[in-house]
């Protein structure tokens, strides 16, 4: 399912990026890269017209051939991008918003430990981070 | 087969227009049948109908048609659609043929022209029909068009016309809507646009007899053997539909064709031509789409399309043709997309053509990695012979087969040892394409598309690839421009993987194009902390660099070509013995490279005796300790730079030697503090000195080597965010271990002030504030020296401090001598005024003299300049000192005059009268906080008064405190004026005073103030009264009234005296009197006192004749009212008085 989770910070630079192992590497860093364009028009657009909508959620940014890519944007402009296989037609688009919201718990929960300092890249081996992600991927893989 | 063999046919792209050949028309000899052609067919506009015009000879040979079938029941169709069939109808069977001829009604040999005419028909019918009777043929429509010298007459009026009409008709077997003239006039365009749109209604139904032609065969055709001819059918439909111009019908018959296709049984022989087919009538689909401005029905047939036609590999081992024509399907819906887009169509930012061309580009780099796999022969294998590419007419019969077994649509293929020759001839082929080419030109298209709908990430990300694929394709200089180019985006954004991958493949370029600088730049970058190579390739990286630093070749880099690798170490080795241009200045600020650094001064102000201090701080992040040569710094002024400077002392030894100055080595991860220190320069104090750059020499001077700048002493591509992080963290530091220190912590300062020297002297004000206006107000200045040695050219500057409100310089005035009152000539700063050396302890008292014409407050500056000598750094300086002292001073009045005029009985006057005495009464107000002393003051008469008696002052010498007031009056008279009335100057009043002051000798202040002016009038009849200053109780007191008249008339005047209580009187009670000009009358009474104290004397009429407006009640204010009555004495009066 999710091939690959990112969170990108405000600064657009990733702060957390992480792929499933069997793909290359790049690849999803170039894809998660160019779909900030996508995400940069999008929330200039919310800015203009829709300002006191409280939609954190994107939706889909692009389609590629193999890939969907689907964003969603915190408060403090905190980017999550989850790729998702394009194969996999059963994903419904509730199933990636819950996605995004654990993935977006589990920033909160990266940003309240006292020891994190904010905009510094989130390491893997971080414990709350970890949990959740992993979740996701769990979930993607079964 | 050619290299574009996947590009779809010309024929199907272009837009089918009706077919019509004209003939019977000499193009070339014929100037009216040239310009007739002209009219058809030059400048088409858009309005014009769609047909495309041929000219051809009267007995051009048109395609035969072949026998129609009666029965399909053994026809098995050799494949879906012929490629001849579409180029057939849109250039070769016209839908009209028109037969020109030259021919006018009344032409005198009009029989023979009409059977020619005839016989021309005749001649062109036979080109379509072998047997005219046979329903067979083609239903083509011959039409004839005569061309006339005359303007025919209106239809119906020339008898001749219509009668000879109907003969031809009959002649030619022609309808009479067949039949067409064309006068050659000078309307020549409107009646060919008149004709061409009856061609266009011919065309029509001819191609609508097609589409019910092709329909009925429908019947004869049955499921299991005919599925090829259903979708044949469909799309001769389609096309006919469009050549009918009747796009919705056409997009119908296409859409059902496309469903065929994909109906038809599919397997490893057939695939390709399914794929063509299915790829023609999605274009077909696609493009129409576009045309009715359904974009979106467009795009869903194309990924419905795609679906679909994705997994239909075909043979695996031909699987870069799917690859190749899947490109091909991307990219020409690309090229539908765009053109849409030019005609009007908004395309939005993940909706536009640059998806297609990069998923094109996606397909052909698979093809190219298939292409590598599948045609990677043994060298002996060549291309087969005989080809069996080769067909007997050069040209494929059906789209899509193959050409070794055109026709066959079994299963299996027919001959296996063919097919075998065929593959390998295909991959043979597929083996000399130039797929770099093909994926660049994709990828560029993208580029353009992405630049226009504002994807600036997914543009560099396609440069990147366009990068790579130059660097495949061993273009390495247009690779290293393309990555060089997209490299700062990333750096920017801090993508430091993708960075990182880009740099690997542009230090590649580098390395084979032997690019010295490029190598040095990519390599420092890598090495770095903004690399996220593994420590092995660092290490890697790192000694290449050194060994390019040295001036040897440098190792390979991983996974290069190895024939271009060959090629690049001989570059390389030419580069080495190659002198000059070994020296790489690299500016810090657009890379981040593995050395950073720092350098602050350590005070935002350093004083002129004290030495600058300066600290540049350097780290590295490369895996192994690296050593410069040099370290300086470049200062905003140069002569600093001297001793901002650190070298090598071990010139031209060994890099890696290690030498004495264990100093200039850099171990990775610890920062190294070097300090430096200088003397400013005298001229420098009140600059700033700025840190221009810091630069760092890697390699040897002698040798090659690089020489890295940070622009104003820090920071790199990376360093401000990494600041900003730092500056946020609150983490507890980590100890470090004494010489060590903590990078973060480390904060830029990268210019300073030179300032004066400290001031040893002590600047003293003594005063009394506030000033008074105009007063010369003392100040005192003590300045005391607390230098330990002479302090030379003290110099004093004091007065009103520069820059504020204008107009107080204009009443602000100083000078030193105290004795002379200032004026507008003294200005209000004295500047540089010369108080010689100080000795050590020595004192001086300057007392200055300040005199501020106006209110207010004013800020007073009292700078105290000298110069003294200093040692600092066993070097001698002069230092300039300067102390300033400020002070705020308030200015107020030292009193304020009020002026009266009054009467002589005290009584407030508004106007005074001619010759009669009034007083002049002036009440001094003391405003000032300090004791004031008037010393003396003086009123000086305009020339229309005149004092009645010496005026004196009456204030001399007295001391007012503060609000004490002194009053004075003097007695004065008016002349007599002009007129009646006329208000007159009075004069000025002279106070001269002084501020009593215990502690200093003031001196004196003349305030002059104006007198106001005054309304003189004159009076007609003057009276005043004599009379004892008092009166006693029954005591006889002897009144005169003198009346005087002032005018030039004599005048009538009536007296009468009223009765009062306190008085009795003798005298004319009432009397009736005529008084001369200048004339004086006396009047005397004899009053008579009744009562004791103020008594009100008896009220005396005046009433002047000619004068009624002068009342009794104004000359009555020169007379006494009241008068004081003694009591009356006892007996002894006497003895009172004696008392």
């Amino acid at each position: 399912m999710a091939v690959c989770i990112a969170v990108i910070a405000k600064e657009n630079y990733p702060l957390y990026i992480r792929s499933v192992p069997t793909q290359g590497e790049l690849k999803f860093h170039y894809t998660v890269h160019t779909s900030l364009d996508v995400v940069e028009e999008k929330i200039s657009g919310v800015g203009k017209a829709l300002a006191d909508q409280r939609e954190l959620y994107l939706g889909l940014l692009y389609p590629t051939e193999d890939y969907k890519v689907y964003g969603y944007v915190t408060n403090s402009k905190v980017k999550f991008v989850i790729v998702v296989d394009s194969s996999n037609a059963s994903l419904r688009d509730n199933e990636i918003r819950s996605m995004f919201r654990k993935l977006h718990n589990s920033f909160t929960d990266v940003m309240c430990n006292p020891f994190y300092n904010p905009g510094d890249p989130i390491q893997s081996k971080s414990v709350f981070f970890c949990a959740h992600t992993l979740s996701i991927f769990y979930v993607t893989i079964h | 087969m050619s290299p574009a063999q996947w590009d779809l046919p010309p024929e199907l792209c272009c837009r089918p227009m009706a077919f019509v050949a004209l003939t019977g028309l000499d193009v070339v000899y014929n100037a009216i049948h040239r310009a007739i052609w002209d009219a058809f067919c030059a400048n088409r506009r858009a309005d014009r109908v769609p047909i495309s015009f041929k000219v051809l000879a009267g007995d051009h040979e048109y395609p035969k048609c072949r026998t129609k079938r009666t029965s399909y029941e053994w026809y098995i169709p050799k494949g879906i659609l012929k490629t001849g069939w579409m180029n057939k109808h849109l250039n070769l069977v016209p839908a009209l043929v028109v037969l020109f001829y030259e021919l006018d009604w009344d032409d005198p040999q009009w029989k023979e022209k009409q059977s020619e005419c005839a016989t021309k028909v005749e001649i062109v019918r036979d080109k379509f029909f072998s047997h005219r009777t046979s329903l067979q043929g083609r239903n083509t429509k011959v039409a004839v068009v005569l061309i006339q010298k005359k303007t025919p007459l209106p239809p119906g009026e020339d008898l001749v016309a219509s009668e000879r009409a109907s003969a031809l008709c009959g002649a030619c077997d022609l309808s009479g809507k067949s039949l067409f003239v064309l006068p050659h006039t000078d309307h020549l365009v409107g009646y060919i646009i008149r004709l061409e749109n009856a061609f266009y209604e011919h065309a029509q139904t001819y191609y609508y007899n097609e589409i019910r032609r092709v329909k009925s065969h429908k019947e004869f055709l049955n499921k299991t053997t005919h599925q090829l001819l259903f979708v044949r059918h469909q799309f001769k439909m389609g096309f006919f539909s469009e050549l009918k111009q009747d796009t919705q019908n056409a997009l119908k018959y296409y859409r059902t064709a496309y469903v065929l296709i994909n109906e038809l049984r599919a397997h490893e022989t057939n695939m390709l031509e399914i794929k063509t087919m299915a790829g023609f009538v999605n274009y077909k689909i696609c493009r129409l789409c576009f045309q009715h401005n359904t974009p979106l029905d467009a795009i869903a047939q194309f990924r419905k399309h795609i679906d679909l036609c994705k997994k239909k590999i075909g043979s695996a081992e031909l699987a870069f043709e799917h690859t190749a024509w899947m490109s091909k399907q991307f990219q020409s819906f690309g090229d539908l997309f765009d053109e849409a887009i030019k005609l009007g169509l908004t395309a939005i930012q993940t909706q536009n053509p640059g998806f297609y061309y990069q998923q094109g580009a996606y397909y052909a780099q698979e093809r190219k990695q298939q292409a590598g796999q599948l045609c990677g022969h043994e060298p002996g294998v060549g291309y087969p012979a005989p080809d069996p590419l080769e067909t007997a007419s050069g040209a494929l019969d059906f789209y899509g087969q193959r050409p070794w077994r055109q026709g066959h649509q079994s299963i299996d293929p027919p001959d296996s040892e063919k097919e075998k020759q065929g593959i390998l001839a295909l991959q043979v082929k597929e083996r000399d394409v130039l797929h770099s080419e093909l994926i660049i030109a994709l990828l560029s298209n993208a580029v353009a598309q992405f630049k226009k709908y504002k994807c600036p990430r997914m543009k560099s990300h396609l440069m990147v690839q366009m990068g790579e694929e130059y660097y495949h394709a061993k273009d390495y200089t247009k690779a290293l421009k393309l990555l060089d180019y997209v490299m700062c985006d990333y750096r920017t954004e801090r993508w430091w993987s993708l960075l990182t991958s880009i740099l690997c493949t542009a230090l590649k370029c580098s390395y084979l194009m032997g690019q010295v600088k490029d190598y040095i730049t990519y390599s420092m970058e890598l090495v770095g902390r903004a690399s996220i190579l593994p420590e092995e390739q660092k290490s890697r990286i790192e000694k290449n660099l050194i060994k390019v630093l040295m001036n040897e070749v440098p190792e390979p880099e991983p996974d290069c070509d190895p024939v271009s690798v060959k090629a690049a170490q001989s570059l390389w080795s030419d580069r080495i013995s190659l002198a000059g241009n070994n020296e790489i200045t690299i500016e810090v600020q657009d890379y981040a490279p593995f050395v950073q650094c720092k350098a602050k001064f350590l005070s935002p102000s350093f004083h002129i005796d004290e030495p600058v201090q300066l600290h540049v701080y350097v780290r590295a992040d490369c895996p192994h300790p690296v050593r410069f040569s040099k370290l300086c710094v470049s200062l905003s002024n140069q002569e600093y730079n001297q001793y901002c400077l650190l070298e090598d002392a071990s010139k031209g030894k060994d890099i890696l030697e290690s030498s004495s100055q264990e100093n200039m080595c850099l171990v990775p991860g610890k920062t190294r503090k070097y300090c430096f220190k200088f003397v400013a320069k005298t001229e420098d104090v009140g600059k700033k000195v700025e840190i221009m750059s810091v630069g760092l020499m890697l390699g040897r001077e002698t040798g090659r080597y690089v020489y890295l700048t940070w622009r104003g002493g820090w920071g790199d591509a990376a360093s401000s965010h990494e600041t900003l992080q730092a500056s946020r963290c609150f983490k507890k530091r980590t100890r470090f271990p004494e010489q060590q220190v903590d990078w973060d912590t480390v904060s830029i300062q990268s210019s300073t002030m030179i300032i004066s020297r400290v001031p040893k002297i002590s600047v003293q004000l003594t005063h009394e504030p506030p000033t008074l206006t105009n007063e010369m107000y003392c100040m005192t200045v003590t300045i005391q020296s607390e230098e330990g040695t002479v302090a030379k050219d003290l110099k004093l500057t004091a007065g009103l401090k520069p820059g504020q409100d204008a107009n107080l310089t204009q009443s602000t005035q100083i000078t030193l001598n105290g004795s002379e009152v200032c004026d507008d000539s003294h200005p209000a700063l004295l500047p540089d005024i010369p108080l010689g050396d100080l000795q050590p302890g020595q004192k001086i008292v300057k007392p200055l003299y300040i005199r501020c014409v106006s209110t207010g407050s004013r800020i007073l500056l009292f700078h105290v300049a000298y110069s003294v000598s200093a040692t600092v750094e066993g070097k001698d300086i002069t230092c300039k000192c300067h102390k300033d002292e400020t002070v705020t001073v308030e200015t107020v009045v030292p009193f304020e005059v009020a002026m009266k005029f009054v009467s002589s009985k005290f009584e407030h006057l508004e106007r005074v009268y001619v010759d009669i005495p009034f007083l002049l009464m002036m009440d001094i107000l003391s405003a000032s906080p300090w004791p004031i002393e008037l010393v003396n003051s003086e009123v000086q008469l305009a020339s229309s008064m005149t004092a009645i008696d010496q005026p004196m002052s009456q204030v001399e010498g007295v001391t007012l405190q503060t609000s004490e007031c002194a009053s004075e009056c003097f007695l004065l008279k008016c002349p007599p004026v002009q007129n009646g009335t006329s208000t007159v100057a009075s004069g000025h009043y002279i106070i001269s005073w002084k501020r009593k002051s215990a502690s200093a000798e003031t001196s004196m202040v003349r305030t002059i103030i104006t007198l106001p002016h005054v309304m003189v009038e004159n009076i007609p009849l003057y009276i005043h009264a004599e009379l004892p200053s008092f009166g006693c109780v029954r005591e006889s007191l002897p009144v005169r009234y003198r009346l005087e008249n002032r005018t030039g008339l004599v005048q009538d005047v009536e007296i009468s005296v009223e009765p009062s209580d306190a008085f009795m009187f003798s005298g004319l009670k009432q009397v009736r009197m005529r008084i001369l000009p200048g004339g004086e009358q006396e009047m005397l009474y004899n009053f008579y006192p009744l009562m004791a104290g103020y008594q009100v004397l008896p009220q005396l009429n005046i009433n002047l004749m000619r004068f009624p407006n002068i009342s009794s009640q104004l000359l009555r204010r020169f007379l006494p009212s009241r008068i004081f009555v003694k009591p009356q004495g006892r007996n002894g009066d006497t003895s009172i008085e004696a008392a």
